[in-house]
């Protein structure tokens, strides 16, 4: 059902001259998920974005957001946007910002202040409001970014980097204010290269390569894939390491110790049966789930990307 | 209230909080002070001269025009000037630093950013040259009893080249950088005033290749060509006659002209919304 997909594009492209920005990006988020864009620097992040937001014109391929084409303008009354690195004006105190925002939405008067007020208070600026911006660090900078994002109750937030140049109260912010949205229904895309925060607050994502998404999922589907297990354990005969290979592949044996990748955590429990059925002394068996760093590694690789 | 009047107060507010409107404020103010003084020390002597040789009255009155077209003259350029830097770097510099994105994500139209910062521009302008054309002529006024011919039509020729020029601005910083902008428009402007010359002494001279020279600059930019008419307008009766003056010209750009003026400032205007409505942010 497309009236579903909060982001649905096909095949978008951007170039810029010879060099590709944006390759073929297909990508579909539903309603209400909070999805996780991830990919290392210039790989198309934030062009993709722009895209999305019609800062930037794609040079080939469609997309619709909430459901309407590219460029409406109205859509844009229900979408918050904190863009990367973003500078705003800094001689405004952080209430006149967020009145300005709000008033570019066609909010005003008791109704704007209201919402000025809580998102003040929401993000811990409650007694900053009257500062101006250039006065602001960058952690607090970010929190009224991010309530910007919010001044018009959006259906879709996307936020690129949100935690960049937070301290560690900052991100658990952020990571609070994602989940609320999330609660409320709202649909959040995150842009980033902290895997972590990905994998804290994010239902499912997707890693964008050259311009490309070379991989989208579920992030708990993520961490089962391709599990490594260390298992100790006595008596354990050649022919019983070789039938932990139909399970997985054994990496490496060293005595008692014997480590062994297995498709998924699913096998598990047919692992234990396997080696207790042909009584092996199980002194460990411990599933290693790789973080998002590593799968992150994995699948985009090491090469560097300029 | 509409994205124009937000985006034109946003802008009025940034040169209040930014304090350029308080320096303009500053300078001009410094600028009537110096042309008070000079023509307070000037003003006896010419008196004495013109009653020495009996005459008061006749020839005094060409001298305050002359004093006063040498002010505005400083005020158009310094309008031009004003007009220029307000608008060189206001969209390539949003783009730049990125202010621009939260902005344009809005559910307001991309010609909205141009025409509000225009606005607020305009409205600056037109406070900056009432204030500073006004105390020129009326510090003349003041001290010396004179008023030029026509103020009200010179001035608002004298507004529509400062527009021309910051409207011109505009069309290149949708696209150029702030330093890049400067020189095209300074450049352009350097054209135009070097074309009016050679158009004057052409004129002066009976050469109508020069003059040629000087009627094709001013279709490449008009500005010198509207402040040759404002400064007709302004002259008094008697130097109009002679034909020459250091501000005016025997050449006077026509009624044509001025539209040519009003024409390429809507086409600046154009060439601004079309380009900052296709540019990538």
């Amino acid at each position: 059902m497309a009236s579903a997909l909060a982001i649905d594009t096909d095949q978008l492209r951007k170039l810029y001259g010879e060099s590709v920005a944006v390759r073929a990006l297909s990508l579909q988020v539903s309603q209400g998920e909070a999805f996780g864009f991830l990919g290392p620097n210039g790989a198309g992040k934030t062009t993709s974005i722009k895209i999305l937001l019609s800062l930037v014109a794609p040079s080939g391929g469609t997309a619709r957001v909430l459901g309407a084409p590219l460029g409406d303008r109205e859509v844009r009354r229900r979408i918050g946007f904190l863009p990367e690195h973003f500078r705003f004006h800094d001689w405004l105190s952080g209430e006149e910002f967020l009145t300005l925002h709000g008033r570019l939405h066609g909010l005003e008067g008791a109704d704007l202040r209201r919402r000025v007020g809580g998102l003040l208070e929401r993000v811990g600026l409650a007694s900053h409001g009257t500062k101006a911006l250039k006065a602001y660090s960058k952690g607090m900078l970010q929190r009224i970014g991010l309530a910007q994002a919010m001044i018009n109750d959006p259906d879709l937030v996307i936020l690129d980097e949100p935690t960049s140049g937070l301290d560690p109260v900052g991100r658990l912010l952020v990571r609070d204010v994602i989940r609320e949205l999330r609660e409320r229904g709202t649909t959040v895309f995150i842009n980033s290269h902290l895997l972590s925060e990905v994998e804290v607050t994010c239902d499912r994502v997707a890693f964008l390569k050259r311009g490309e998404v070379i991989h989208v999922g579920p992030v708990r589907d993520l961490d089962l894939e391709a599990t490594s297990v260390t298992l100790r354990a006595g008596n354990l005969t050649p022919e019983v390491v070789k039938g932990l290979g139909t399970f997985g592949e054994v990496i490496h044996r060293d005595g008692d110790l014997v480590s062994l990748k297995i498709r998924s955590q699913r096998t598990l429990p047919e692992v234990t049966r396997f080696l207790v059925a042909r009584g092996v002394d199980v002194y460990e068996l411990t599933p290693h789930q790789p973080s998002l760093e590593q799968l992150f590694i994995q699948i985009v690789g090491t090469e560097g990307e300029l | 209230m509409s994205a124009i009047a937000i985006l034109a107060r946003l802008t009025l507010l940034e040169a209040s909080r930014r304090r350029m409107l308080l320096v303009a404020l500053l300078m001009g103010a410094a600028f009537l002070a110096v042309f008070n003084l000079g023509f307070y020390f000037m003003l006896p002597t010419v008196v004495a001269g013109a009653g020495e040789a009996g005459s008061v009255g006749v020839g005094t009155g060409e001298f305050f025009n002359f004093v006063l077209m040498a002010g505005l003259y400083a005020v158009n350029f310094l309008s031009i000037a004003m007009g220029a830097l307000l608008a060189a770097d206001t969209l390539s510099g949003e783009v730049g630093s990125g202010t621009v994105q939260a902005i344009a994500v809005k559910p307001i139209r991309r010609s909205s950013i141009v025409l509000g910062k225009w606005l607020a521009f305009a409205i600056l302008l037109a406070v900056y040259q009432i204030l500073l054309a006004w105390g020129v002529i009326f510090s003349v006024w003041v001290q010396a009893g004179y008023l030029p011919p026509n103020p009200i039509p010179g001035l608002a020729l004298m507004y529509l080249e400062a527009i021309l020029i910051m409207t011109l601005t505009m069309a290149c910083s949708s696209r150029l950088t702030a330093l890049a902008t400067g020189g095209v428009v300074f450049g352009l402007f350097g054209i135009a005033f070097l074309g009016g010359w050679v158009e004057q002494l052409g004129s002066f001279s009976g050469n109508t290749t020069a003059i040629q020279v000087g009627i094709v600059s001013s279709l490449i930019i008009p500005s010198e060509a509207l402040w040759k008419r404002a400064a007709f307008e302004m002259t008094a009766p008697l130097v109009r006659l002679l034909g020459f003056s250091p501000f005016s010209s025997p050449s006077v750009p026509s009624d044509l002209m001025v539209a040519y003026a009003g024409a390429y400032v809507m086409v600046s205007m154009i060439v601004a919304l079309w380009s900052f409505g296709r540019r990538d942010l």
